[in-house]
């Protein structure tokens, strides 16, 4: 398969179009950062450096002086609006954030970028599974749906769907961790060990710490695809085409495969991108809930110590991640689509 | 009425699960006027009790019964869900609608809006809006932000139904005949709508919930006003799972699973029944 034909004129309007689409989204998400302090009606600054001064912790007066200046530039009150926009997206894009507070000297943009790959390993490896055996699943309900065992599955799925992805972390937490103690509770890894990801046995451990968060991610994003692609399926298999495969004695796996989920996977690719948002904001929780070092975690200890720059970083690193995350689905849909790049 | 109530009844599972899930978060809401404690008085009764007969939920390290603490948990939280869904909806209604209608350039412009909004993680944002303006926060600006962050993907549903009713006849009968846009809209519209806007007003009432719930385990909203969060908030303060007093989580998470689940599913039901094809398969017609 050669992506050569894929650029063509239609799919460079599609790729501006997107591309377009996600500045918009990361500048109104910034702007919405820039606008929440200044809603405040005491300066937070000041009044962050005063709880973080009562909270009784230990800070380095160089870390408040540097905080102090980092926050004033990018909060800061000199000037009119507009300056003080210009300044702050300045600040941004040399990804200075002022050091974070309670690992000073350390910048708060290394502290994020450090935890942000176990972000994104959980949310890029559960959000996969769960799409492809939900929609699987989903498949395989919606042709057979008279069936027995699809009625079960269906129930399964409408009572698991509503259900939000931390309260499941909370059941699963209850369930293997003490009643039936297979898993640890906390940590991504044995305390004991180093980070080094040529070690097998580090590995190990990896996957045996975050089989159940990964577990309770992939079971909530399931219910979602197996209803919608039913759904589709089901409207689908009554279309004349497949009727008349067959007819045309097509075997049924061909037809279900080939035929009928290719078809039906289009809006489920569209549903991935548009869900991206709410599965992060899932797995930040879920990442608190069972101590992986991620950005969930780090949110916690951010708010916890009154790390303004920290807290600040988080939201828009995960603005910026999350839109970017959407905008590569998105442009995977051409390839699956040949409307999109024939047309 | 009565009549869409007893064949759904007689029907439908989930619409029987939901009611009795209703049902429960109703009285469990009333009982909450009755309550023997104040919402968070501690060292009321002993410590550390597991669920019994006289405890139904079990007692927290705090010496709280948790069964009252629930009962104000869930009206808070439903109350604090319906008046988000409810602002929200406004927004929704009028965005979708309005641009559905209109089309054109006003479309375009609102739905490109509209769009990042639906990408835009909501929860950063949130969280930022939270740790500086915490003290500033009650429950009804918390309610306004979340409404706020969290029309734009129902808008884009009210949308598209307004897009096809408007290739239908009596609307553009009603253009003819003179009718303005808001009466078009709001009369003649509206009805058709309302199916929609209704399952949507319960998907956006469990979202905001579990949104306030997120924010809540996190320690950020008013801790001393007991939510389902902010319950497994001080339950996680306590180490309740490392000490082994496992109910004081569980009773949140059963709670929240069993009034989840039902609400979800009598959208579902009603939903189902809204769409004429399953009405007709069920009084025996083809489907």
């Amino acid at each position: 398969m050669t992506f050569k034909h894929l650029f063509n004129k239609n799919f460079g309007k599609y790729l501006l179009g997107r591309i377009g689409q996600t500045i918009m989204v990361i500048i109104i998400g910034i702007t919405i950062t820039f606008i929440i302090p200044r809603l405040a009606p005491t300066n937070p600054v000041e009044l962050k450096i005063q709880q973080m001064m009562v909270s009784g912790a230990n800070i380095h007066p160089e870390a408040i002086r540097q905080f102090r200046e980092a926050m004033n530039d990018i909060y800061g009150l000199k000037g009119t609006l507009l300056e003080q926009y210009v300044n702050f997206w300045g600040r941004l894009a040399r990804g200075d954030l002022g050091p974070s507070i309670f690992s000073f000297p350390y910048p708060a943009t290394d502290i994020i970028m450090k935890s942000m790959p176990w972000t994104i390993g959980l949310l890029l490896s559960t959000s996969v599974i769960s799409w492809i055996f939900g929609n699987l699943l989903g498949g395989l309900a919606g042709y057979y749906s008279n069936r027995r065992w699809t009625r079960w599955a269906e129930l399964l799925a409408n009572s698991i769907r509503p259900i939000p992805y931390y309260i499941f972390a909370f059941i699963l937490l209850i369930v293997f961790c003490f009643v039936f103690p297979l898993f640890p509770t906390l940590g991504a890894y044995d305390r004991g060990m180093d980070e080094n990801w040529m070690n097998p046995a580090f590995l190990l451990s990896v996957l045996h710490h975050t089989f159940l968060p990964a577990l309770s991610l992939v079971l909530t994003g399931l219910g979602g695809w197996l209803l919608g692609m039913r759904a589709l399926v089901s409207n689908i298999i009554s279309e004349d085409y497949v009727q008349y495969a067959e007819v045309a004695g097509v075997k049924k796996k061909t037809i279900l495969y080939q035929y009928v989920m290719r078809n039906a996977m289009l809006p489920q690719i569209t549903g991935l991108g548009m869900s991206l948002g709410g599965i992060f904001s899932g797995a930040l929780i879920t990442e608190y809930v069972f101590g992986i070092p991620g950005m969930g975690q780090l949110a916690y200890r951010a708010i916890v110590g009154f790390d303004y720059s920290l807290i600040m970083g988080v939201s828009i690193f995960s603005i910026v991640g999350v839109s970017v995350a959407v905008l590569i689905v998105d442009l995977l849909y051409p390839i699956f689509d040949p409307r999109v790049r024939l047309n | 009425m009565i009549n869409a109530f007893k064949g759904l009844w007689k029907t439908s599972g989930y619409f029987r699960f939901g009611i009795v899930a209703l049902v429960f978060a109703l009285v469990m809401v009333i009982l909450s006027f009755f309550s023997p404690y104040k919402p968070m008085a501690s060292y009321k009764v002993p410590t550390d009790l597991p669920p019994s007969f006289d405890y139904l939920f079990g007692t927290t390290s705090r010496g709280q019964d948790l069964f009252w603490q629930m009962t104000f948990a869930l009206r808070n939280s439903l109350g604090f869900g319906l008046i988000t869904a409810f602002l929200s909806r406004i927004l929704a209604i009028l965005v979708g609608m309005y641009s559905g209608y209109k089309g054109g350039w006003f479309d375009k412009f609102l739905m490109s809006i509209n769009d990042s909004f639906v990408i835009m993680p909501v929860l950063p944002i949130l969280l930022l809006l939270n740790f500086l303006l915490r003290d500033q926060m009650n429950w009804f600006y918390m309610a306004l932000m979340m409404a706020l962050l969290g029309w734009a993907w129902d808008a884009r549903l009210i949308r598209s139904q307004v897009l096809s009713l408007k290739q239908r006849v009596f609307s553009e009968t009603a253009v003819f005949c003179g009718m303005r846009t808001r009466k078009i809209i709001f009369h003649e519209h509206m009805p058709y709508v309302l199916p929609v806007l209704f399952s949507t007003t319960i998907n956006n009432l469990l979202w905001s919930i579990g949104m306030e719930v997120t924010l809540s385990i996190l320690g950020l909203t008013n801790l001393n006003n007991p939510t389902i969060g902010v319950v497994i908030y001080w339950a996680n303060q306590h180490q309740s799972m490392i000490s082994g007093s496992w109910w004081w989580v569980a009773a949140p998470v059963l709670v929240t699973v069993f009034v989840f689940t039902g609400f979800y599913l009598l959208s579902v039901s009603i939903n189902e029944f809204i769409d004429p094809r399953t009405r007709l398969r069920m009084k025996g017609g083809a489907a």
